[in-house]
């Protein structure tokens, strides 16, 4: 598992990563109530705004933590947004991509200093 | 025994009426702060560098009496013709009804927006019933509580449109048969975000160029058109097709909906509200369900309390600007509540079957109409219409229009050639024949009915209003109860003080509301010849000078609808003055960190770039950073937007500073008038260094809140930008509202306020605003910490309570004290703002002593019940502010409660006979959103709510 500042976490998954906000993030934001996601196909850059989260009294973007492709996304947050509060490191995971370069994963930070942010 | 004559003084508005504490009780108040007189509280408070040197003078004050005689005596210079100039602005009959039990009820115009709703389930079932009413007669989905006029509605739906089309095009068509208003306010608003306006006659509408078009229903000049071939073809091009539409033509029209339109939006003043010459009035907007999440404004919706219980709220929140900030769908944080609430009571009132005779019988007289003045030989533009009659007249266009008026009527001029003529519900059949007079016509009247002029692929098929709260039995007895069921779910300024912080929740006395309910004010059209305005002309011109003096301008302009409208019309005019120096390039804005979210939004609409800045440790702006942002942006810099007093409640010794570094890197200081209340008759903004700011006309000069809007936010400029200040609609560009002076009807209120007053009174007010919020700060010292203070440890006209420790210690929130409070029969202070996790507490100047003791007790209480959770004496999930507030319900349901029934529901503060019971338990919120409904629930939901 690799994380950003943003309070994402990437996990991999063969070529490709699995994209979600950290149980922390997901406390801070309080009840998920709406999750936008980008359309698959869609070509992102890092930091390029591709998800609107909202919870009843916050709205926040969501970056894209590298640049690359999206392959898939969680339709299930249509239907029930609350799992971003419920499994945030598993059912409510947002979006899967196919990364330019899967080298740039060694950017991020690992769980020690993910932890140590914020602590 | 000598005879020994009282000092009672009825003209004594100020100090006997206005302002709450008695003489006595200021000295109580003033020896509880330490202070030997109001001056010495002043002169630590409001820093000596800011103070104006001259007293206001505005001559002696007037009495209630002669404020009114005066009033009667201008309102008699307008003159009332039968107007039949349409455009938007049309006759009504509001049903004396509605205007005794709400419009003149102080139960609902004294209400605040409903963000607690626990405390506001009566008007959030009103604007429910608004709501949809709104989406039957549209055949859409989705309505919002309302927007401040048509043409401002239009614009919202055009950016709105942008947003969801998701398109790269910068196009966006308008159809010519918007009205001017609509058209011109669109333009303004189109500028500083570079889309380019096409306005065209309909077939010349080239789908593939634009992202969206909008299209008048029916037209300016009274034209049908099925617009159904033409939103398909915007469609296949993925653009959005958007209908202005009558609500009343509505009833007996195809609906946009049906039409295939995504969008659609409308002025429901027809609907029960007086033209106002200008307003307000509410408009509405609807959208197909996909693009909700889009729409501007504020939404009702229904949701659940803590018993699973239906309960109505704001939904959606989170799309606004107070948390999207320059990312909000909008600057727009006002409704016309008490407008939507009078529009919808009219659609309850007359049900569908008497919306459609309504609409019937105003279309029958127009048919009468095109039917003598054809028989008579002339020409009708459009045979087919609603209530607009098109008549060609050649060069007899003055002629006739003058004798119509020599009749008491007014028409419009259309084109050079061209008469408009705009039937309505008030329109009687006798008018009809003196019309016909002014044509020439000397015998006109036929009794033969005529035949509707209405082409069959446009008669609306659908049903409408066929829910249960539009067909209950319309006796009167009924409505009257049912508006008065409603008022007594809510908490107004007649039960209690409201003190919410930065929202100057102050007295909207009887004799300032009085007169904007009489006719020479109410049946006035915005566009009426000059020469009939002669009353409201004194008035504006009195209060704009008024203003001007107050706060050091030099020109005022009445036109915007509120205060994020008054934000956006003063960066217009900032704007049109840089580019007039050829500065175009200075775009970027500077806005404290701490500002209201309509600073940022508003800097964007009109296209400038916001650079925040930072707030230093005591609250204040942070010089160091104001000054480096300032560097950087250097020519660039556009505008600095800052608040005074501080949205903090201080009154920054800094201000000078920021304003001088400002202009010298050539920017223009936005001052945000939200806090006047603490300044007026003691400081000027014009004198500090600011160069426009807008005025809150409904928080310091009284106009009331009704509920979430109508609000007014008037500019006020210094010499230098006032030929840049927004043009009349009708004729200019540059606006941005529906018409001239906004919504004129409720200025009366502000003017009486100013004439009652007089300028010591003013000044009084803003001193007894100061030390009400001091005596507050000082009584709660030591159970709270108050989180800003100047510096000689005062503050403003509102103070902010720091409970953030307690929700870190015991898990309680702010939320939690909020509905605490209303156990005790208050309306909760401003929750997390400007500071999240705090409480900004703004008494105002007409709370008596006793009734800030009684707010204080509550307060006290509640830090007591703290302590014992803190203690460990209450529970921490299962405790009396855990469960706030408490319903009857709750009390007659078996009691296993870890603390007494008393407790729970009777708490300091609280009265015992006249307790404010609210109707719900708390309200869950997310799950409000998540289970989005916006339209009245089915009865069975109603059956078991009243269970």
């Amino acid at each position: 598992m690799k994380y950003t500042e943003e309070h994402e976490w990437l996990k991999v998954e063969g070529d490709a990563v699995i994209v979600g906000v950290t149980t922390y993030a997901a406390e801070q934001l309080g009840d998920v109530v709406y999750v936008e996601l980008p359309e698959v196909d869609t070509e992102v850059s890092k930091d390029d705004e591709i998800v609107v989260i909202e919870s009843v009294k916050v709205a926040s973007d969501i970056k894209a933590p590298l640049d690359g492709t999206i392959l898939e996304v969680n339709s299930e947050l249509g239907e029930t947004p609350g799992l971003v509060n419920d499994d945030p490191l598993g059912g409510g995971w947002f979006f899967k991509m196919k990364l330019k370069d899967m080298s740039d994963l060694d950017g991020l930070m690992d769980e020690t200093a993910y932890n140590a942010l914020i602590s | 025994m000598p005879y020994i004559p009282t000092d009672y003084m009825p003209y004594d508005f100020a100090n006997r009426r206005h302002i709450g504490p008695s003489p006595s009780e200021i000295e109580e108040m003033l020896a509880t702060l330490g202070v030997s007189s109001l001056d010495e509280l002043i002169d630590q408070t409001v820093p000596e560098s800011i103070r104006q040197k001259e007293p206001l003078d505005f001559g002696q004050p007037y009495s209630e009496k002669r404020l009114l005689w005066n009033m009667r005596r201008v309102a008699r210079k307008n003159k009332v013709f039968t107007s039949m100039i349409g455009q938007g602005f049309y006759g009504t009959v509001t049903p004396p009804a509605i205007q005794r039990n709400i419009l003149e009820n102080p139960a609902w115009y004294t209400a605040y927006t409903p963000y607690q709703p626990e405390i506001s389930q009566g008007r959030l079932e009103a604007l429910l019933n608004f709501q949809t009413m709104i989406c039957d007669l549209t055949g859409l989905d989705i309505a919002n509580a309302s927007l401040l006029d048509e043409a401002s509605a239009a614009a919202e739906a055009m950016t709105m449109a942008q947003r969801v089309a998701k398109s790269k095009l910068k196009k966006f068509f308008i159809d010519e048969q918007c009205h001017p208003q609509n058209i011109a306010v669109m333009q303004t608003r189109a500028a500083p975000l570079e889309i380019e306006i096409v306005v065209g006659p309909v077939d010349t509408l080239d789908p593939s160029t634009v992202f969206g078009a909008i299209l008048q229903y029916p037209g300016t000049n009274g034209k049908l058109h099925d617009f159904t071939a033409e939103i398909d073809a915007l469609h296949s091009e993925n653009a959005i097709g958007i209908l202005i539409a009558d609500p009343m033509a509505l009833t007996i029209l195809k609906e946009p909906g049906k039409m295939g339109a995504d969008i659609a939006v409308g002025s429901t003043q027809r609907f029960g509200v007086p033209m106002g010459c200008g307003g307000p009035h509410a408009a509405y907007i609807a959208c197909r369900d996909a693009y909700k999440r889009s729409l501007p404004g504020r939404i009702v919706g229904v949701s659940v309390d803590a018993r699973g219980k239906k309960a109505y709220r704001l939904s959606l929140q989170t799309r606004e600007q107070h948390i999207r900030r320059e990312k909000a769908t909008s600057n727009v944080c006002t409704a016309q509540a008490l407008l939507a609430v009078i529009a919808g009571f009219y659609g309850v009132f007359h049900g569908a079957d008497g919306l459609k005779a309504i609409a019937q019988r105003i279309h029958l007289k127009a048919a009468r109409i095109a039917r003598a003045l054809k028989a008579a030989g002339f020409a009708i533009e459009h045979e087919a219409f609603f209530d607009t009659v098109c008549v060609e007249v050649g060069a007899f266009q003055g002629v006739i229009i003058d004798s119509a008026r020599a009749r008491r009527i007014n028409l419009r001029a259309v084109g050079k050639t061209k008469i408009g003529i705009s039937l309505d519900e008030t329109t009687r059949l006798e008018m009809l024949d003196t019309l016909l007079e002014a044509f020439g016509i000397m015998d006109g009247s036929d009794e033969a009915e005529p035949e509707y002029c209405l082409p069959e692929n446009l008669v609306r098929t659908s049903t409408y209003l066929t829910h249960s709260v539009f067909r209950m039995n319309r006796a009167e007895t009924e409505m009257m109860r049912y508006m008065r069921r409603l008022a007594d779910r809510d908490l107004a300024l007649d039960r209690a003080m409201i003190p919410l912080g930065s929202c100057t929740m102050k007295l909207n006395s009887a004799a300032e509301m009085m007169p904007i309910t009489w006719r020479e004010f109410a049946h006035i059209h915005p566009f009426a010849p000059s020469d009939q305005l002669e009353g409201y002309k004194e008035l504006v011109d009195d209060l704009s000078d008024k203003l001007c003096e107050i706060t050091g301008y030099d020109a005022v302009s009445m036109q915007p609808n509120s205060g994020a409208q008054g934000e956006y019309a003063g960066l217009l005019t900032i704007r049109a003055y840089h580019d007039s120096r050829g500065d175009s390039d200075r775009d970027i804005c500077l806005i404290p960190v701490s500002a209201h979210g309509t600073n940022p939004a508003s800097a964007q609409m009109v296209g400038m770039k916001v650079v925040v800045v930072k707030s230093a440790e005591n609250g204040d702006i942070d010089l160091k950073d104001f000054r480096e942002k300032a560097v950087q942006a250097g020519e660039r810099l556009a505008a600095c937007m800052i608040t005074y007093p501080s949205t903090h409640g201080v009154f920054e010794e800094t201000v000078h500073e920021v304003c001088k570094i400002t202009h010298e890197f050539g920017g223009q200081v936005y001052l945000d008038g939200a806090n006047l209340n603490a300044m007026v008759g003691l400081a000027k903004p014009g004198e500090i260094g600011s160069d426009v700011s807008h005025l809150n006309l409904h928080k310091t000069f009284c106009i009331p809140h009704g509920g979430g809007g109508p609000g007014m936010g008037p500019i006020g400029v210094k010499k230098h930008l006032a030929p840049f200040l927004p043009g009349d609609p009708n004729v200019e560009d540059g606006a941005v509202a529906n018409a001239p002076f906004g919504s004129a009807s409720i200025l009366p209120i502000s003017w009486a306020y100013c004439l009652m007053m007089g300028g010591e009174g003013l000044t009084q007010a803003t001193r007894i605003a100061i030390l009400n919020a001091n005596y507050i700060a000082k009584r709660l010292e030591g159970a709270y910490d108050i989180l800003f203070t100047g510096s000689k440890g005062r503050i403003a006209h509102e103070c902010i309570l720091d409970t953030r420790a307690f929700a870190d210690s015991v898990h309680v929130t702010v939320e939690d004290i909020a509905k605490r409070l209303i156990d005790s029969g208050f309306h909760a202070p401003t929750m997390s703002w400007p500071v999240a996790g705090t409480l900004m507490i703004e008494p105002t100047e007409s709370e008596t002593k006793a009734e800030l003791d009684r707010f204080v007790e509550a307060m006290l209480s509640i830090r007591k019940e703290i302590a014992l959770i803190e203690s460990g004496e209450f529970d921490e999930k299962n405790n009396p502010l855990k469960n706030a507030p408490h319903t009857t319900a709750d009390l007659i349901a078996d009691w296993n409660r870890p603390y007494s029934r008393e407790i729970a529901c009777f708490p300091p503060g609280a009265f015992k006979v006249d307790k404010y019971w609210p109707p719900v338990g708390r309200i869950d919120n997310a799950f409000g959103d998540r289970n989005l409904v916006c339209t009245c629930p089915p009865l069975e939901e109603y059956a078991e709510a009243a269970e």
